[in-house]
């Protein structure tokens, strides 16, 4: 197995595939197309054998063996800094941290391990490791289940960061990450499992490519993972407002798409950043200040208040970025942006 | 006793312990006045910048480990790991370069002795952070056993990872999970600890329950062998049946060495926490002494221990010229081997 060389992609496929599948069912395909076309892919993680907790694996370890599915003990420092060896020693490591909570668990491992191995070692290795991190609000989980951190991810030299929000990204961005071979932060949303979509096996999405969801003239909206949802619906009250807003799904934290995000900017003079992460120090605000600085347009964020997130529905619910404090949002930036400045 | 080595057995492991003992000698006296610590300022003249941690007086561990191993197997080392990567068959000069910081060195001046490794001969690394290449050598492994059975995969069917970790290390919780992992998993793993007596600039015995790594390894089901780390003869012969094991598929084995830190925590660290009667006379214990005599015991006559030290100091000074006279890398090396993904957009 060579390390200086991505695996075979089987993505080019000679016969187009679309199916109906969930996010779950989605990201497990992505997962065995890529360990059949390449011994090298692995699995490791707590419960990857029984398909998941969210059934992300399912019906791996029966088609693989457990060997290449593995069930792991409670570790996450060894999960993580084991794939870290594996991938030294020629394998590709698809690392399961169950949720983004626990990889916390393993920051040593991700961070000044997996991240720096290139750089710190002079290029004499890589680690093509993709580590499984699900984030985001899962309902009634409280503090230490729902938590949004992409942006601690995106501030580390040597991670790609990845946050999909439809079972077709899921699928596509999976088997991108699993190619690319640089250590990979996947930030799939534990609430998006069950969602369901057409996955068309051909579609290649490249790293680093937002998604243009809606084309608008009056203001740019960037978002990512469940909370385009709620963006949508705002785009919907919007544009009853004949408001036209250019909706653009980012996909890639880092590297993140700044033509597609500047361009759209430069076009609509108004940048509204919308995450499910705490608004202070979030990712919206390094979008927000690039956009500004690259393109002079208005720019505001809108982002979860810097409280943990509590369990009774009244206090979960002031994490949440709902739709009408969206359009509310934007609707702010809009009367700004038509003041002289 | 009668060595169970023969004399060039013996006389390769002195080889090998005076080479390490001349390099760190050398890279100490170029590292002083190179970092802000105990009271000393850094200035710009020192070839050896910032943290140096030195090994002297635990030669005879990685020596007597290392004979043991071929390119193909594994290592991952520690922050004191200078003794590991030229025991491991790592070039001299190119160590020498690194810790000067040159383009010539292994990692291109990227890491310095705190990252030294050479993966072409199966040196995975030094670390920064104590415990930490536990994780990664059980992870080497575990991809040594997947490989051994892979249809068509060229890995060595008998390679094995040699893990080498500190007193300290096993306090922290890595330990504990790779160790776990490791015999979980049936894994070809060796684990070396070497038990300096110090974590940091604190004593490692009051910070430390129980009698170790040997007893924890116990705890876990992993045969151990507790060994004295100074004794080259007897760390040979302990890994020789550890390795011999772990190579014949039998699961993870533990080698506690136990040793002594010669110098402070780093180059510039006078160590002045020390008790100096416990120091001088843990000093009288010098594993290079020890194995002179055991190399004259054994037949090696003392003119080539003589020329092995001669030779060894001949080649730290060529490769001190070497490091000297090796051009610097280029600023835009430090954009090179960041990341594939998103290369170019470094803001």
């Amino acid at each position: 197995m060579d390390l200086s060389t991505p695996s075979a992609d089987a993505a080019a496929r000679p016969t187009t595939t679309v199916a109906q599948m969930t996010y779950a069912q989605a990201a497990a395909l992505a997962v065995q197309r890529a360990m059949e076309a390449d011994p090298a892919v692995v699995v490791l993680g707590e419960d990857v054998g029984r398909g998941g907790i969210f059934g992300q694996y399912a019906g791996l370890q029966q088609r693989f063996g457990a060997q290449r599915v593995i069930d792991t003990p409670i570790s996450e420092a060894a999960i993580m800094g084991a794939g870290v060896g594996m991938a030294l020693a020629g394998l590709r490591p698809v690392v399961e941290m169950r949720v983004v909570d626990f990889a916390l668990c393993g920051m040593d491992e991700l961070v000044n391990q997996a991240a720096k191995n290139r750089f710190m070692f002079g290029g004499q290795g890589r680690v093509p490791l993709v580590a499984r991190m699900p984030g985001g609000i899962w309902d009634a989980s409280a503090a230490q289940h729902s938590q949004s951190l992409e942006a601690w991810f995106a501030h580390l030299p040597g991670l790609v960061v990845v946050s999909p929000s439809t079972p077709q990204d899921n699928y596509s961005l999976l088997r991108a990450a699993l190619a690319c071979g640089d250590p990979v932060a996947y930030i799939e949303h534990k609430s998006l499992w069950g969602s369901s979509g057409p996955v068309d096996e051909s579609l290649v999405v490249p790293l680093g490519k937002a998604a243009t969801l809606r084309h608008g003239d009056a203001l740019t909206l960037v978002s990512w993972g469940r909370q385009l949802q709620a963006c949508a619906t705002a785009c919907d009250a919007l544009a009853a407002s004949g408001i036209g807003v250019e909706l653009i799904d980012l996909r890639t934290i880092w590297p993140w798409d700044r033509d597609t995000v500047l361009a759209a900017c430069a076009r609509t003079g108004a940048l509204l950043v919308v995450h499910e992460a705490v608004q202070a120090a979030g990712f919206g605000a390094e979008i927000a200040a690039s956009a500004a600085e690259a393109t002079g347009c208005r720019v505001a964020r809108l982002g979860a208040p810097r409280i943990p997130v509590g369990y009774a529905p009244v206090l979960e619910a002031q994490s949440r970025i709902e739709a009408p404090a969206i359009e509310a949002a934007a609707r702010r930036l809009l009367e700004r942006a038509a003041q002289p400045r | 006793m009668t060595p169970r080595q023969s004399a060039a057995e013996q006389l390769g492991l002195f080889r090998m312990m005076v080479r390490i003992r001349a390099f760190e000698n050398a890279a100490e006296a170029a590292s002083q006045g190179g970092v802000s610590a105990y009271g000393q300022q850094a200035g710009a003249s020192a070839k050896v910048r910032g943290p140096l941690h030195l090994s002297t007086g635990q030669e005879a561990v990685p020596a007597g480990v290392c004979a043991h191993l071929r390119a193909s197997d594994y290592l991952t080392s520690t922050h004191r790991g200078h003794g590991h990567t030229l025991a491991k068959g790592a070039d001299l000069t190119r160590m020498m370069c690194e810790l000067f910081g040159k383009a010539t060195g292994f990692n291109g001046g990227k890491g310095g002795s705190m990252h030294i490794a050479d993966f072409s001969v199966g040196m995975l690394g030094a670390n920064g952070v104590v415990a930490a290449g536990l994780p990664i050598a059980v992870g080497a492994a575990h991809a040594q056993k997947i490989r051994k059975a892979t249809p068509g995969d060229n890995v060595a069917g008998d390679a094995i990872t040699v893990c080498f970790f500190g007193d300290g290390a096993i306090n922290r919780g890595p330990f504990l999970e790779a160790l776990n992992w490791a015999r979980v998993y049936a894994l070809p793993v060796l684990f070396v600890c070497e038990d300096n007596r110090w974590s940091a600039t604190t004593a490692s015995g009051p910070m430390t329950a129980g009698d170790g790594a040997s007893a924890r390894a116990a705890a876990l089901d992993i045969a151990s062998v507790q060994v004295d780390g100074n004794d080259v003869v007897a760390v040979h012969a302990a890994a020789r049946r550890l390795v011999d094991e772990v190579r014949a598929g039998h699961g993870p084995r533990l080698l506690h060495a136990l040793t002594y830190r010669v110098k402070g925590h780093v180059s510039v660290d006078p160590a002045a926490y020390r008790d100096p009667q416990a120091h001088a006379a843990a000093l009288e214990s010098d594993p290079i002494a020890l194995a002179r005599a055991q190399c004259v015991a054994g037949g090696v006559p003392a003119e080539a221990l003589d020329a092995a030290e001669r030779d060894a100091e001949a080649e730290v000074a060529a490769a001190l010229a070497a490091a000297d006279a090796a051009p610097w890398p280029s600023a835009q090396d430090a954009f090179a081997d960041v990341q594939t993904t998103g290369a170019g957009q470094w803001i």
